[in-house]
């Protein structure tokens, strides 16, 4: 247990070590704007990954609506800041705690379905929650919201991300973690086990969720308006590409995901069907010979370089 | 009596509308009952069968119902490529696997579409002309009779075939149980590549439909329709053909009370709203068995 709280205390430090290096890179103007706004992109899209990565990675349930949660999160926030005058921090909580009751209420009934099924119900879902709110004149309808007050920047989506990431990472290596995980292994010898696979599945449903709307949230204040169409099921299918080039199962594969596939767009961004031509087939081709992703189940605080390097910072060896 | 009115007018709409759903529900029907795949490419199959018949409309000046076939044979064929270079290597992978693919070939399909055809939305030539027949007072377009025409034409050619030819048995012995049927001697790959041809025309066929209906078509046209009929197979009971095609009909009927009586936003999201309780109430769909899942 110690070792391992040192480890964390490791990732930790290496963390801020990430942190200030890029604070210092744009206090002192090597970045620009343009990379500067896709840094906090990328932070986001982390948050994304790897909460959906809890659902679809480790809980083995296929969702495809996660940007309808992420909508959620998003319009909470901006109508908490700007129509309420709360601070970021309370509108990012608010955003949290509906989108994670969102996600338990849709997810008791919807996760008794398996595999597509379940896949082509949350698609569906995701789309109601945008109808919906396209349909709301308060959140400005289908024209969006606007006048959104720039609240987000590098240090909070930084550090919204570390606390994602340690949550999830530790999530994962708890019991209930593990429940979930044997969910997705075999879900009917899981519940032979004992294991009650509902509440697991809902939980993990109910978490992703909750970190989706924290990202949708921080997703908002970057930008001055936000409309209903930045939360279609295509941006689910985004994020889903994510996880499954990362690796499902896998948090560095989601952060990895998350970096090239937000890297990509940058780049791409004046070639936007080049861009999606390229995802299409990299995501037949990841299938054919890598079903698993880059990274598989694996961390990369399980390669043997790292691992040991690891190992000696903190000063222990494992067994 | 005014509200009567428009009523059975909005179900003339909604049978017209929910016979396209309906046709394109049938490939996926049938795709699913096949190789338990939800082919998420269907719709935009649907989509490159709307532009081969816009083509050969405006360029090469054919009258609708060649178009239609042209259109129909060379989408089949795209089917069969798709499932052959796509679908085939992954037969016995993960279901989840497949299920990602399909939505990697429904991408891809519908950049490559828009990077050849340019995502602006083209105009579809007026076939049929301004032609309205007045019954008792309602308004059917000739739109609307060529849809349920060629949809009548269509299920009749498609039940003959799975009904009393020789590859109809076979899909139908294959979708029951692919492994026995293969031991029967029953060539499975090509029965799964007929199918695929079968479902991926009738698709097409919808697709022509509805630039004729609405006159207009664009590169990501395929993807909300494809959903839609998804829900039409599942409302139906997937596997099912007569399933799929009642399915369409309510579904198409539901969307244009919906949009006629409530708001046109809210059309889809009554779609996917049936999808959900049908899920819930029953999962087998209307004419669907349960079954139990054995360990």
């Amino acid at each position: 247990m110690n070792s391992v709280r040192k480890r964390d205390l490791t990732m930790l430090i290496f963390g801020l070590v990430v942190y200030a290096a890029i604070q210092g890179m744009i206090s002192g103007g090597v970045i620009g704007s343009f990379w500067q706004l896709n840094i906090i992109l990328i932070c986001v899209n982390v948050i994304m990954s790897v909460s959906l990565n809890l659902i679809n990675g480790y809980t083995g349930q296929f969702s495809l609506g996660h940007a309808g949660f992420m909508a959620v999160g998003a319009y909470v926030g901006v109508v908490a800041t700007v129509n309420f005058h709360l601070p970021l921090i309370v509108a990012l909580l608010l955003g949290a705690l509906c989108a994670g009751t969102l996600g338990f209420l849709i997810g008791l009934p919807t996760l008794r379905l398996r595999g597509d099924y379940l896949a082509i119900a949350t698609l569906g879902l995701g789309e109601i929650i945008r109808i919906v709110i396209m349909n709301i004149e308060y959140v400005g309808g289908a024209a969006g919201f606007k006048g959104i007050p720039h609240l987000t920047n590098f240090t909070w989506v930084f550090f919204v991300m570390l606390f994602t990431l340690f949550f999830v990472k530790n999530f994962v290596n708890s019991s209930h973690g593990r429940a979930c995980i044997s969910i997705r292994e075999n879900e009917i010898a899981a519940e032979a086990m004992g294991v009650n696979t509902t509440k697991y599945k809902v939980m993990a449903f109910t978490i992703g969720a909750a970190f989706a709307g924290i990202a949708g949230g921080l997703f908002a204040h970057q930008f001055y308006l936000i409309s209903p169409n930045s939360f279609t099921f295509l941006s689910s299918f985004n994020y889903l590409i994510m996880v499954v080039l990362g690796g499902m199962g896998s948090i560095t594969g989601s952060i990895a995901g998350a970096f090239v596939v937000t890297f990509i767009s940058a780049a791409l961004a004046s070639f936007p069907e080049a861009r999606m031509i390229i995802y299409a087939l990299a995501l037949i081709l990841l299938m054919f010979y890598r079903p698993q992703g880059l990274f598989g189940y694996m961390e990369v605080t399980n390669f043997a370089p790292i691992k040991k390097v690891l190992d000696k910072i903190s000063g222990t060896k494992e067994n | 009596m005014d509200f009567f009115h428009q009523l059975i007018q909005q179900l003339i709409n909604g049978v017209s509308l929910g016979s396209i759903y309906a046709l394109i529900a049938l490939g996926y029907t049938m795709i699913y009952g096949i190789i338990k795949l939800i082919n998420f490419a269907h719709g935009d199959i649907y989509m490159v069968g709307a532009y081969l018949g816009f083509f050969c409309v405006t360029y090469l000046y054919m009258p609708i119902v060649p178009a239609l076939l042209i259109s129909m044979a060379i989408t089949g064929c795209l089917g069969m490529v798709v499932e052959k270079l796509a679908y085939k290597p992954l037969r016995h992978a993960p279901r989840i696997s497949i299920l990602i693919t399909a939505i990697g070939v429904s991408f891809f399909l519908e950049y490559t579409g828009m990077y050849f055809v340019t995502p602006t939305p083209r105009t579809f030539p007026d076939v049929i002309g301004n032609v309205s027949y007045n019954v008792a007072g309602f308004i059917i377009n000739g739109q609307q009779v060529l849809i349920f025409a060629i949809t009548i034409v269509l299920m009749a050619l498609l039940t003959y075939i799975v009904q009393k030819t020789k590859l109809g048995k076979a899909m139908r012995a294959a979708s029951f149980d692919t492994e026995t049927a293969q031991l029967m001697g029953i060539d499975s790959d090509r029965v799964i590549s007929m199918t695929f041809f079968i479902g991926s025309s009738l698709a097409a066929a919808a697709g022509v439909l509805v630039g004729v209906y609405y006159n207009t078509i664009d590169p990501l046209m395929g993807i909300m329709p494809g959903l839609k009929a998804f829900v039409a197979a599942v409302l139906g009971g997937i596997g099912i053909l007569p399933g799929a095609v009642v399915g369409g009909i309510i579904l198409g009927v539901i969307e244009a009370l919906v949009a006629g009586f409530l708001s046109s936003t809210f059309r889809d999201a009554a779609a996917f709203a049936i999808l959900i309780l049908v899920l819930l109430v029953k999962p087998s769909g209307l004419f669907g068995k349960n079954t139990n899942e054995k360990v």
